[in-house]
């Protein structure tokens, strides 16, 4: 797998997704942000952080940048992109997912583990997981709770284009285990295509249990595994 | 070329039109004393002009020039082996070993964060990271040192609430992990918080810089954020007392923090170190431009030429006076290897930032300031930065605190009622309870190399590559420093090095940062130099040298002192980080072990402070080769993976340690079962808070080791009790007393205490 992880001035999270992409065998570049292609990758990957300071709202300001236009073009083309944190919010205001990442509904910013349940297991994705699956990640954001219209709630409730919701120990979407106010717990959605997803938990930062998790690693080998011809073992995280 | 007092240029300089005379009442608001003022006068051989008075106040107030602790700092040890860069430059650096060196540094904010807690916080997080990035070393951790008078007071809750966003949102948004710290809450911080920050920065050894202005005729460069009118005689200010009126007049001298910015300008500067185009970097921190171009010219032992016309501004109109003494956010002042201005320029483009030429390096030894080529301030850099008048006064301590110190305690050692609810009331303390309001507000595992976040007793970060780590832990118990302060500054590193050997890190170095109140004041400066005597009796002891850090004077609102603060930051290497022990019970059926002995010393105790409201009493005695042997039998009990975890005990005494343990981090808590034979009161055995003790667990195959270790250190040990299952609740029996509490009774008091706070209306404001 040759993955692109773009950075943004501000992304923060680049560096991380770099290594957890490389944990999985995959031949890793960063793609400066005034870049105009992403020929010769099969993936696209946009980090964490603050673009731009997050000025204005959240990936209001990349989504605007030079190589967003040739991310859209990518997903347009079919090329499959993952956005966690402000790369999901980026997503959103580029268009390319539904709906929008507000501020979390306690004002206050959210940096610790939260339980997330797999409710899609048939995708590019999320194939290494089992069906209810349940994971412990890291959330650090301030704007993460999901929202959008009735009608595309409904929607993507309808056609089944949730992927990860926020859960209890049991597995249920209650409102305490709701970090951040988010429409039905939603932590992350795909698109009716199939090849983008974005997500608000961090998976890239679970792929050792050094660091507390590695319910992060199956994200990338899915990703990987897909791309066969480049995808080798799993390799031991430097 | 010329000689350090009066030269031919001075005959140049004139005062510029409209700069006001100086009279003794402007020498006195620039917070400079008449014989400081006749000092000036020699140093210069004629009269300052305006402008150079400014440089002057600057660079001699407290915050730069050091002038009431300079020579109470030279008490400290600062050497071994393993430092690379002791006191002096932005941060310490020392040897972690595998070719790698750690920077760290602490600093504070408290007087900005006073008045506007937000900004204050969030500049003192910028600050601390420059003073990292500008040693070549990447920031991989903050820790945050706070205090802040009682919770029960709306303004209290404002500042709390403003200090935690502001740090967060910093540190956040650059992308650093918040690994630890500390709070403590009580009255002797009304109005007069303390906002101390911490950053660890790694490197490869050979990445190191330094922040001097060496090679005649190199280019000294403005990068970053341009200069505006904020923060102007910031550094004076950090040197005054508040008074009631503090509040508006003073916002206008805080800094404005553009975290952002500041992302680039790490990112830009690393990248400008490994170019090799610079040869020397510093922040524009207190004091701006004047203190980093006269800084690096003095250890360079070189002059420095900046024409201010040059400096990128903000706005129109800006005065040489307020060019050179805005503390304006995220700029730096970088010396450019002569011919690759270009190289540092397209560096800074790629990061959308500025760099502009704004001087040369000279060779004369002046520090001298231009207008449009008239010279308007030039003044001989060595006196400037070097020769700053110390002073060494008289302390004598308060007769108050000696009274206070010698109150009878012994009514205290009878219980209030039931022992259980004592304890319930210790840990919905806010000094007790658990802080995860706060850091579950910071980004805590970005960078991916967080082994041990925030709520345990120390922050670990692995070194990527390498089988290492380094911990960091920020210590200081302020109501034992004011009842007694050598023997609370002593406590302070002990409890420091303890956290640390908990860990599994061997104590390697300290920062300090000394938040005092006005040293003018008899009483203050003996508490000043004791505790300076405590830690450097201690860092002795431990063999963790001081290699830097940061003092805060004047921390008094309307007269009236914060408690003696000398937080500690101290750092310490993992060399295996397998061999990590965490802070809570894990394994039902696991032997609980006591490292340490039991006392009756309830002096300056949370227990006194919540059932009491008194702060009183001697501090805990302290007995440095014993904690010494303490550290080093926990760290031989965890290199030879013995341990299950390892906890210390210090706020609210051993009852608290117990159930800290029992509840964790609140994902798996367990329950246990004490019994403790001790002939001692139950009072002081429970909630005392003697020095010296470790609360240890391990599998029962492994306590006659762990025991046989601690005798071949001479620590005391002896297996208390026994970790149940969750269910079985929480039982600690003593002779003629008991505690017994559900899980979920100790968890929501320890975990709901701070929200609970934080939600609820203020009960005055």
């Amino acid at each position: 797998m040759r993955a692109a992880v773009v950075t943004f001035p501000g992304s923060n999270g680049d560096y991380d997704l770099y290594k957890a992409a490389q944990h999985v065998g995959a031949d890793v570049s960063f793609v400066w942000h005034r870049e105009r292609d992403l020929d010769g990758f099969d993936v696209v990957l946009l980090p964490g952080g603050f673009s731009y300071g997050d000025y204005l709202r959240a990936g209001a300001i990349a989504r605007l940048s030079r190589i967003m236009e040739a991310v859209v073009a990518f997903a347009k083309a079919g090329g499959p992109v993952l956005g966690i944190c402000n790369g999901f919010q980026t997503l959103c205001e580029a268009g390319l997912l539904p709906g929008a990442l507000v501020r979390n509904e306690s004002l206050l910013f959210q940096g610790r583990d939260v339980l997330l349940r797999v409710d899609r297991t048939d995708t590019l994705f999320t194939h290494d997981y089992d069906e209810g699956q349940l994971l412990r990640i890291p959330i650090a954001h301030g704007d993460g709770n999901y929202e959008a219209d009735r009608a595309t709630l409904e929607r993507l409730e309808a056609e089944g284009l949730v992927v990860f919701r926020y859960v209890d120990a049991a597995g249920e979407t209650t409102d305490e285990a709701n970090p951040n106010g988010s429409w039905h717990n939603i932590a992350g959605i795909i698109n009716e295509a199939g090849n983008v997803m974005g997500m608000m938990p961090h998976p890239e930062r679970a792929m050792e249990a050094l660091l507390g998790s590695t319910d992060g690693v199956a994200l990338f080998t899915s990703l990987a595994s897909s791309f066969a011809a480049a995808g080798p073992a799993v390799r031991e995280a430097t | 070329m010329s000689s350090p007092e009066g030269t031919v240029t001075d005959a140049l300089v004139s005062p510029r039109p409209g700069d006001p005379d100086i009279t003794p009442a402007v020498v006195a608001d620039h917070g400079l004393s008449p014989e400081e003022y006749e000092r000036i006068q020699s140093v210069m051989g004629r009269d300052p002009t305006f402008t150079e008075l400014g440089v002057f106040s600057a660079m001699w107030s407290e915050h730069c020039g050091y002038k009431n602790s300079k020579r109470l700092l030279r008490l400290l040890p600062t050497e071994a082996p393993w430092v690379i860069q002791g006191p002096g430059e932005n941060a310490g650096v020392i040897d972690v070993g595998d070719g790698y060196a750690l920077a760290f540094k602490i600093e504070s904010h408290n007087h900005p964060s006073a008045v506007e807690p937000y900004q204050g916080a969030a500049t003192g997080v910028g600050g601390i990271l420059r003073d990292i990035f500008t040693m070549g070393a990447r920031p991989v951790a903050v820790l945050d040192s706070l205090r802040f008078g009682d919770l029960d007071s709306g303004r209290v809750r404002y500042l709390f609430g403003g200090v935690v966003k502001g740090i967060g949102d910093y540190g956040n948004c650059v992308g650093i992990p918040n690994i630890g710290g500390e709070v403590a809450f009580d009255r002797g911080y009304d109005g007069n918080p303390i906002v101390n920050a911490m950053c660890l920065g790694l490197m490869k050894q050979d990445e190191l810089i330094t922040a001097s202005a060496s090679g005649v005729g190199n280019t000294l460069m403005a990068v970053g954020a341009r200069t505006g009118r904020d923060g102007i005689h910031g550094a004076t200010f950090a040197s005054e007392e508040l008074s009631e009126d503090s509040d508006e007049a003073s916002r206008p001298r805080v800094q404005v923090g553009d975290p952002f910015t500041e992302k680039l300008l790490l990112e830009a500067s690393l990248e400008l170190i490994a170019s090799g185009a610079i040869t020397g970097i510093q922040d524009m921190g207190a004091a701006g431009i004047t203190s980093s171009a006269s800084e690096m010219a003095g250890r360079a032992g070189n002059g420095v030429e900046l024409e201010m016309a040059s400096v990128p501004v903000r706005e129109k109109g800006m005065t040489p006076y307020e060019i050179l003494l805005s503390e304006s956010q995220e700029r730096m002042l970088v010396v450019a290897e002569k011919g690759r201005e270009n190289d540092v320029r397209r560096i800074l483009e790629k990061w959308e930032l500025e760099a502009a030429e704004i001087g040369v390096v000279t060779d004369d030894g002046r520090f001298r300031v231009l207008e449009n080529g008239v010279v308007v301030a030039d003044i001989p850099a060595l006196p400037l930065t070097q020769g700053c008048p110390t002073y060494e006064r008289e302390g004598v301590e308060s007769e108050e605190i000696q009274r206070l110190r010698a109150t009878d305690l012994s009514e205290h050692l009878i219980p209030e009622g039931d022992l259980t609810k004592s304890l319930l009331l210790l840990l919905g303390s806010p000094n007790v309870a658990s802080k995860r309001w706060i850091y579950h507000q910071y980004d805590t595992t970005v960078r991916t190399s967080t082994a041990v976040r925030p709520g345990g007793d120390a922050g670990v970060i692995r070194i990527r590559g390498t089988t290492r780590a380094v911990a960091a832990t920020t210590d200081c118990n302020g109501r034992y420093v004011y009842l007694e302060p050598r023997t609370g500054a002593k406590i302070a590193v002990a409890e420091a090095a303890r956290n640390l050997a908990c860990v599994g890190a061997v104590p390697t170095a300290v920062t300090n940062n000394l938040n005092f109140g006005s040293p003018l004041k008899p009483h203050i400066y003996y508490q000043l130099r004791e505790a300076v005597l405590g830690l450097a009796e201690a860092c002795e002891v431990f063999e963790t040298p001081v290699t830097g850090g940061n003092v805060s004077l004047y921390n008094e609102t309307d007269g009236r002192a914060i408690y003696p603060t000398p937080v500690i930051g101290m750092v310490g290497v993992i060399d295996d980080v397998t061999k990590l022990t965490p802070h809570a019970f894990s394994g039902v059926g696991d032997d609980i072990v006591l490292l340490g002995n039991n006392t009756e010393e309830l002096g300056g105790s949370e227990y006194l402070y919540v059932t009491a409201d008194l702060v009183a009493g001697t501090p805990p005695a302290i007995d440095l080769e014993s904690e010494r042997a303490l550290q080093q039998a926990v760290l031989s009990m965890s290199g030879a993976r013995l341990l299950r975890s390892a906890h210390d005990c210090s706020e609210g005494g051993l009852a608290c340690a117990l159930a800290e343990a029992v509840l964790g981090d609140g994902e798996a808590p367990v329950g246990a079962r004490v019994q403790l034979g001790d002939e001692l009161r139950p009072v002081g055995t429970l909630f005392g808070e003697a020095q010296g003790r470790l609360v240890v667990s391990c599998a029962p195959e492994a306590t006659e080791e762990v025991l046989r270790t601690a005798r071949r250190h001479d620590v005391p040990a002896r297996k208390i009790g026994t970790v149940r299952a969750a269910d079985d609740g929480f039982d600690v029996e003593l002779p003629g007393a008991r505690i017994s509490a559900s899980l979920a009774d100790l968890a929501s008091a320890y975990f709901d205490a701070i929200p609970a706070i934080m939600d609820a209306p203020p009960r005055e404001s």
